[in-house]
């Protein structure tokens, strides 16, 4: 099936082109964040849904605040208090959702595939906000972004992405992107918490030891995604071992290093708050940088339909089979 | 004594002309008419001859095949017949080419009880349309706690013991069990994944679950079990046949344990021989099965093993579920596939016609293979045979999900796929099952 619509799925959605696009339209909406009217009609009589079945801060925040930024008409439907709690199917929710014809869907789910499936069962493009462990692609974006605005370039910036790999869905969409961009890509941590194959899969560096990040111009730090570890796992003995070897503190991080951290940080775990809170530290930035990026991502779908690929997953790979 | 139910019917009488008839088991390889009256193989000739009332099936440009049997079928009978049932299953069987499947006790309730057992195998008898079987639990609702009484199964007709669709975690129940049936001379089927490797693994652990943030399901989870089970049914002299194999690891442990004369039989799922995990990229929950799809060198050595005789079994383990089980994210999908309807074409497609595997192999691992390790008496196209046989166009080519599917379930992860060989007519223990001969256009005479 390809009718033409295009998703962000994942960041195998995207090419180089098409981010640089996407970052160049952000940077155009930095200043209509500053105005004093920070709106502009560019989705005036749009409709954007906003389907968030996690919790989320500041992923939920920017999707709504780029869509009104943008004069969408909005409506944000979170599963506590749907009729999700009342065991609603994803598809019975999505096909009721869309029977008010939204432009666009943005979902975030805890089980991976989500966003692609709700592709499948609705009429809207689609975004995906994080599905489980998968792709959280804007929050590559913006990522990219953040590194470009701080350094001034992105290729042969060398990153090492430290941490909890193996739960995360940001480390699995910045590896692609980087690598798209030309960032060079090494993987510090644990080694239960790397998952098995990802260099095979992706050509990225792998490394068990900490003092590998000290070769890095962006120390990208993860969450310790503690509700997603089964007890029992043993991924590491304890956090405070974990903290000790791998968290990232003011001893770890040299002159000229910036870090950053998707959010929420659980300080003085994988990263000590003299760290968060330094001149170091872009954290900031990239919440500042989740809305203009939103916004050029929300943009981009509506507005440029000739430009860049037509995303359809299906379509790409022929294998949906009848599911 | 196993027993095989299905609905009392009258026996066929018929004339297959034309046709080649196959049989690599009984060394048979000719073109010649084959007769059938009251459901026993008559006579084999060059011309054979025409009963009064006889149906004369026009079986030029056909193949005669003996019907397959699969030790391995979810009929889901008692208790989740929304996903299949004995009429549905068997019909799916019976367009398959099977005139003979087992089917599985990981029911609602389970079968651990010889009622239960019974009430299952009359369901058959009223229902069925080939014959069928079912292997009974060998722990009290497959719980692997306490040992079913499987004296009294084995009295009331189990085809074996199985506690599919879960391991036996304790190795000390999986002794006791193998102690406790060795007398009764039946098969223990296993289905071996280490529990702990495994909780919370949705695919094979390797770089696609690396890309894709699934939870991995490392390989050796399958081959220490099967490893530990072969010691143990060495140590108790005892019979086991493994379910389901997929890694390349499990495939040589079964080497050397035949090398030392372990008493095990194994069987290998159309899937596992033809896919990968590479398909699970497309996040479709059809591609999701236990075990899981593995890596292209698990899947060769499958291949290889198939063809020297290590895996001497092909089993689909049709496994049918409804669409809202399915159409779900994968995480949330229920493990596993439909198979009957879909085996020998997609085999025939993958595996004989690249030249991977020869036909006769294949045919041996759907009827000897399977008949040897659940003592069950193999279908042959021989005089004096019971007629459990298919009339096969093995040059037709066609595309698996354009015609419905007989299985009340449509969960195949070979949909869209072209797949060559389609089975016209189907004859199980001397009735008629299955029948498209028509529609085929090849002409029924009487």
């Amino acid at each position: 099936m390809n009718d033409g619509r295009r998703h962000l799925l994942g960041m195998s959605d995207v090419d180089d082109t098409d981010i640089e696009r996407i970052l160049e339209t952000a940077a155009g909406f930095e200043d209509v964040v500053e105005r004093d009217v920070k709106k502009v009609p560019t989705l005036r009589g749009r409709t954007v849904v906003n389907l968030f079945y996690e919790s989320s801060t500041r992923t939920s925040s920017s999707f709504e605040l780029a869509a009104k930024r943008l004069s969408a008409d909005v409506v944000s439907v979170k599963a506590v208090g749907s009729s999700v709690d009342k065991g609603e199917s994803l598809k019975d929710t999505v096909r009721t959702l869309n029977a008010y014809k939204p432009n666009i869907i943005v979902i975030r789910h805890p089980q991976i595939g989500a966003a692609h499936l709700t592709a499948k069962w609705s009429d809207a493009h689609v975004v995906n906000a994080g599905d489980g462990k998968h792709q959280h692609p804007t929050q590559s974006l913006l990522d990219l972004y953040t590194i470009k605005k701080r350094l001034g370039r992105l290729k042969d910036v060398k990153v090492a992405i430290v941490g909890d790999v193996l739960h995360s869905r940001v480390a699995r969409s910045n590896i692609e992107g980087f690598q798209m961009m030309g960032l060079d890509v090494t993987l510090v941590g644990p080694p239960a918490l790397i998952p098995p194959g990802i260099e095979e899969a992706t050509g990225v560096k792998v490394s068990d030891d900490p003092e590998s990040m000290s070769e890095a111009d962006v120390i990208y730090v993860l969450r310790m995604q503690h509700e997603r570890m089964e007890p029992g796992q043993n991924f590491v003995p304890t956090l405070r071992e974990y903290a000790r070897t791998w968290g990232v503190n003011s001893r770890r991080v040299r002159p000229g290093q910036v870090v950053m951290h998707p959010g929420p940080m659980n300080r003085g775990v994988e990263i000590a708050p003299d760290v968060a809170d330094s001149g170091a530290s872009l954290v900031e930035d990239q919440v500042e940088a989740g809305l203009i990026v939103r916004m050029a991502v929300l943009y981009d779908l509506m507005n440029r339909p000739s430009i860049g690929t037509v995303i359809d997953f299906r379509e790409r790979t022929g294998e949906w089979g009848a599911a | 004594m196993t027993r095989l139910e299905m609905i009392p019917a009258d026996k066929a009488t018929v004339v297959i002309t034309g046709a080649r008839l196959l049989d690599p088991v009984e060394g048979l390889d000719v073109t010649a008419e084959l007769l059938i009256v009251d459901g026993v193989v008559a006579q084999i000739g060059d011309s054979v001859e025409r009963p009064e009332g006889a149906r004369i099936v026009d079986g030029s440009r056909c193949t005669v095949l003996p019907g397959l049997v699969d030790p391995h079928v979810h009929l889901r009978v008692p208790g989740q017949e929304y996903k299949e049932d004995c009429a549905t299953g068997s019909a799916s069987g019976a367009a398959g080419g099977y005139t003979t499947i087992l089917s599985m006790p990981n029911t609602a309730p389970t079968i651990d009880t010889g009622t239960t057992l019974e009430a299952a195998l009359d369901r058959a008898r009223e229902m069925a349309v080939i014959q069928t079987g079912f292997l009974a639990a060998v722990s009290m609702d497959r719980a692997g706690e306490s040992l079913t009484e499987m004296r009294d199964l084995a009295a009331r007709g189990a085809a074996g013991f199985t506690d599919d669709g879960s391991p036996i975690a304790s190795a000390r129940l999986m002794r006791r069990a193998l102690q406790y049936a060795r007398p009764l001379n039946l098969p223990i089927a296993l289905h071996e994944e280490e529990p702990t490797l495994t909780k919370g693994g949705h695919m094979h652990e390797g770089a696609i679950s690396a890309k894709l943030g699934l939870g991995g399901w490392p390989g050796i989870a399958e081959t220490l079990m099967v490893a530990r089970d072969i010691r143990l049914a060495e140590q108790e002299d005892a019979r086991i046949h493994l379910q389901h194999i997929s890694i390349r690891g499990s495939i040589e442990e079964i080497a050397r344990g035949r090398e030392r004369g372990v008493r095990v039989s194994s069987e290998a799922s159309p899937h596992h021989l033809v896919l990968t995990d590479a398909s699970v990229r497309t996040l479709s929950g059809n591609f999701k099965m236990n075990p899981p799809l593995a890596s292209d060198d698990d899947r060769q050595a499958l291949i290889d093993g198939l063809r020297d005789g290590i895996v001497d079994c092909i089993a689909t383990d049709h496994a049918p579920h409804a669409v809202h089980e399915k159409e779900v994210p994968f995480e949330a999908a229920a493990f596993g596939v439909t198979g009957l309807e879909t085996a020998l074409p997609v085999l025939i497609q993958e595996l004989v016609e690249p030249g991977h595997v020869p036909l006769a192999t294949i045919l041996r691992a759907m009827t000897e293979g399977p008949c040897n390790a659940f003592d069950l008496e193999r279908p042959a196209l021989r005089v004096g045979a019971p007629a459990n046989l298919a009339v096969w166009d093995l040059e037709q080519t066609w595309k698996v999900g354009d015609k419905p599917f007989k299985s009340k379930s449509a969960n195949s992860c070979f949909i869209g796929r072209k797949v060559k060989g389609r089975c016209l007519l189907t004859i199980s223990g001397g009735q008629l099952a299955h029948d498209e001969m028509d529609a085929k256009g090849l002409g029924v005479v009487a």
